[in-house]
């Protein structure tokens, strides 16, 4: 009795967050949220309204992730509203901040599933997104991360290449081994590698698992890793690893760490006489400030997005024009695609004529994103793989003069 | 010979961080052979030393003498500071409250620093700038050595301070006994204090050393570091002086020489495994003196 008293008054409160929901967004969204509700209401008349959730952390630690995945999601579900919405049905948003923690993420899910809604787009981090996921599945509920980058979001066990996969569960953003075998198949396609070295933080999850990639697609293309050196958190000498290295002179060294290790790294194997060419993964976004530019000149890493180009310029001022702040990381365009494919596989299951909300029409959203091909968004073109993960090209940024550039998708 | 001048490198590599463990080492042997405190803050005076470095040169442009001398006295000076204000009024207290205290002005430094400038590294511009030399086709670059020359000399002033001066007798006097010396009309205070001064300005050289290698000042660079040479004065023997050198040399040498021979996955391992090695085999130190508990 005691239980069920507990969850008519979590339904409640549910209820009246939803009412605060709106308001309380950002002005910009809030403003545009009124108006798609507005015709959402008279929309509702002829065609209805299609419900879809919103889970990220927009408080907390983590909270500038959250934000801005938040942001780059209702800057398209705006502008798909304002064109008219999906076969003249609104988007009807029920957004949640789940603090990044992963209880708190189940119970916003749920009131989103007491909410009605048809798909879900999040949570941000991981391990909220794990928890979320692992819920979603049990009812087929279409879902959509744009950031949760580890391999057991998608797949129940991510050491077992046969595990089951959660078919409903989809990200807009790379895996972490995804950056490690790009910049393999880079090295031997573009910079004709034939050795290579790594050096990479142990202990360190990203790491660990750029680097494994990498060696793993190494072996596979015939480029041999000579030397596979490691340091702990807050090592500041390399000397003896760069040394090591150089006196093997690979062609090119793989160093999947963050940015200022990564500038010490680079500055010790020049003092140590390496002159190959230094690889990274995105944690080298901002390296340059932390090597001198012929130091770091000519080096190369991938990043999920290439900020300041052509292809990206629309989405740039369209988010300066909503939010008047500057893209503040490659979150919020990952979150604009995320909902753009949830969008999109929308339209496809309500082509179908089927009824909104009910599992036929979540089974045929998945099966519209399951076969996703070549649709563009800004960090990238989009078809998934067999474990529901992205193929899509990576952003190579190439350090020149001491500058990062873009210089191609790959 | 190629294998040869690698192993050449490496010994230079091993030298030149082993080198900065030694300066950091002497200062925790120093404090710990004149009030039995493992001063935990020590780390981070080196880190106080690096931002001053970093704001003299970076911010203001100052020439790198300069920034080195303000490195020196800033450090110095906080030594002191922290030695009257938190352990002089503890000098009759448990061991443990000091070691706490000591623990705690660590932490107080390291998460001031963050609050003040942020928990990202800050980049120093290189300011010890120099020729090379180059021997066959190994290459010993300018700052390692700096570093080592630096080190040594140190260490040859240092010992001539405490063998041959009267503030040296003084200090030895008060690490043997402390009540006898103050019954012989040794100034305990201006002992003590002089102490922490020298310790200090070491960590303050070392700091300048850390940066004309590394380059970067972070908030939290002084724990590791300060962990490393707390390992190197022990194995060389706490209080001893020689052996906080000769600790830090070895723990340098044993770091590169582990990740010369391809297992730098096990550096950190290798360096605490001497620790504990040596705390079962011979607590007192390759060169400390064997220790009479006093009743």
């Amino acid at each position: 009795m005691k239980k069920f008293v507990s969850v008519a008054l979590a339904a409640t409160m549910a209820l009246s967050l939803v009412a605060c929901g709106g308001s309380a967004s950002s002005a910009a969204s809030s403003a545009a949220n009124s108006t798609a509700s507005s015709a959402a209401s008279t929309a509702s008349g002829e065609g209805g309204t299609i419900k879809v959730g919103v889970l990220a952390n927009t408080s907390g630690d983590y909270a500038i992730y959250g934000n801005a995945v938040k942001n780059g999601v209702m800057l398209y579900i705006n502008e798909i509203n304002g064109k008219g919405g999906i076969n003249g049905k609104q988007i009807e948003v029920f957004d949640y901040d789940d603090k990044g923690d992963p209880t708190e993420a189940v119970t916003a899910f749920n009131r989103l599933v007491d909410d009605g809604v048809t798909a879900v787009i999040g949570s941000v981090l991981t391990g909220a997104t794990i928890a979320v996921a692992d819920e979603s599945y049990a009812i087929g509920m279409p879902q959509i991360t744009a950031s949760a980058t580890a391999a057991g979001v998608t797949v129940l066990d991510p050491e077992d290449p046969e595990s089951e996969v959660r078919t409903n569960v989809f990200r807009s953003c790379f895996i972490d081994p995804f950056q490690g075998e790009k910049m393999a198949e880079y090295a031997s396609q573009e910079l004709g590698a034939k050795t290579a070295a790594v050096i990479f933080e142990t202990g360190n999850d990203y790491s660990e698992g750029l680097k494994n990639a990498f060696v793993d697609k190494c072996k596979e293309l015939g480029i041999e890793v000579v030397s596979e050196e490691a340091y702990t958190k807050g090592d500041v000498d390399f000397k003896a690893q760069m040394t090591t290295i150089t006196s093997k002179n690979p062609d090119v060294v793989f160093c999947p760490n963050y940015y200022q290790d990564d500038g010490n790294i680079v500055k010790q194997a020049r003092a140590a006489g390496y002159t190959g060419t230094f690889m990274g993964g995105d944690g080298w976004g901002g390296v340059a400030g932390y090597a001198s530019a012929e130091e770091l000149e000519g080096s190369v890493y991938c990043s999920g997005y290439a900020a300041g180009t052509d292809d990206v310029k629309t989405f740039e001022t369209a988010y300066k024009d909503a939010y008047g702040e500057d893209v503040p990381n490659m979150f919020a365009p990952l979150g604009y695609d995320a909902a753009m494919l949830m969008c999109n596989a929308l339209s496809a299951a309500d082509d179908q004529g089927l009824e909104t909300g009910s599992d036929d029409y979540k089974a045929a959203v998945i099966d519209a994103m399951k076969s996703t091909d070549g649709l563009k968004g800004v960090t990238g073109t989009y078809k998934f793989d067999q474990y529901n993960n992205p193929i899509k090209s990576a952003a190579i940024m190439k350090l020149e003069g001491g500058k990062e550039v873009f210089s191609e998708m790959f | 010979m190629a294998f040869l001048s690698t192993l050449f490198s490496q010994v230079i590599n091993g030298l030149q961080s082993g080198s900065i463990y030694a300066l950091v080492a002497l200062g925790y042997s120093m404090v710990y052979g004149i009030i039995m405190l493992l001063n935990f803050a020590h780390g981070d005076i080196i880190m106080v030393g690096a931002y001053v470095v970093w704001m003299s040169t970076a911010n203001f442009g100052f020439h790198p003498i300069v920034s080195i001398l303000l490195a020196v006295v800033v450090s110095t000076t906080l030594g002191v500071v922290i030695e009257k204000v938190a352990y002089a009024p503890l000098r009759s207290s448990p061991r443990l409250s000091l070691l706490i205290t000591a623990i705690g002005i660590s932490f107080l430094l390291e998460n001031g620093f963050q609050l003040i400038f942020g928990a990202g590294a800050k980049v120093v511009p290189d300011f010890l700038t120099g020729p090379s030399v180059h021997l066959g086709s190994a290459t010993i670059s300018f700052s390692a050595i700096v570093t080592i020359v630096v080190t040594v000399l140190m260490m040859a002033g240092l010992t001539f301070l405490v063998q041959k001066t009267k503030l040296g007798k003084a200090m030895r006097a008060v690490s043997e006994d402390m009540g006898a010396a103050q019954l012989m009309g040794i100034n305990l205070n201006t002992t003590i204090s002089f102490t922490f001064a020298m310790g200090s300005a070491l960590a303050g050289v070392a700091s300048v050393l850390y940066l004309s290698s590394y380059g970067q000042a972070s908030p939290t660079m002084g724990s590791m570091l300060g962990l490393k040479a707390f390992v190197a004065a022990v194995l060389g023997g706490i209080g001893s002086l020689p052996g906080a050198m000769l600790g830090g040399f070895v723990i340098g040498m044993a770091e590169a020489l582990v990740s010369a021979a391809g297992l730098s996955v096990w550096k950190d391992g290798v360096v605490f495994a001497i620790l504990i090695i040596v705390l079962l085999v011979k607590p007192t130190g390759l060169m400390g003196k064997p220790m009479t508990e006093k009743v």
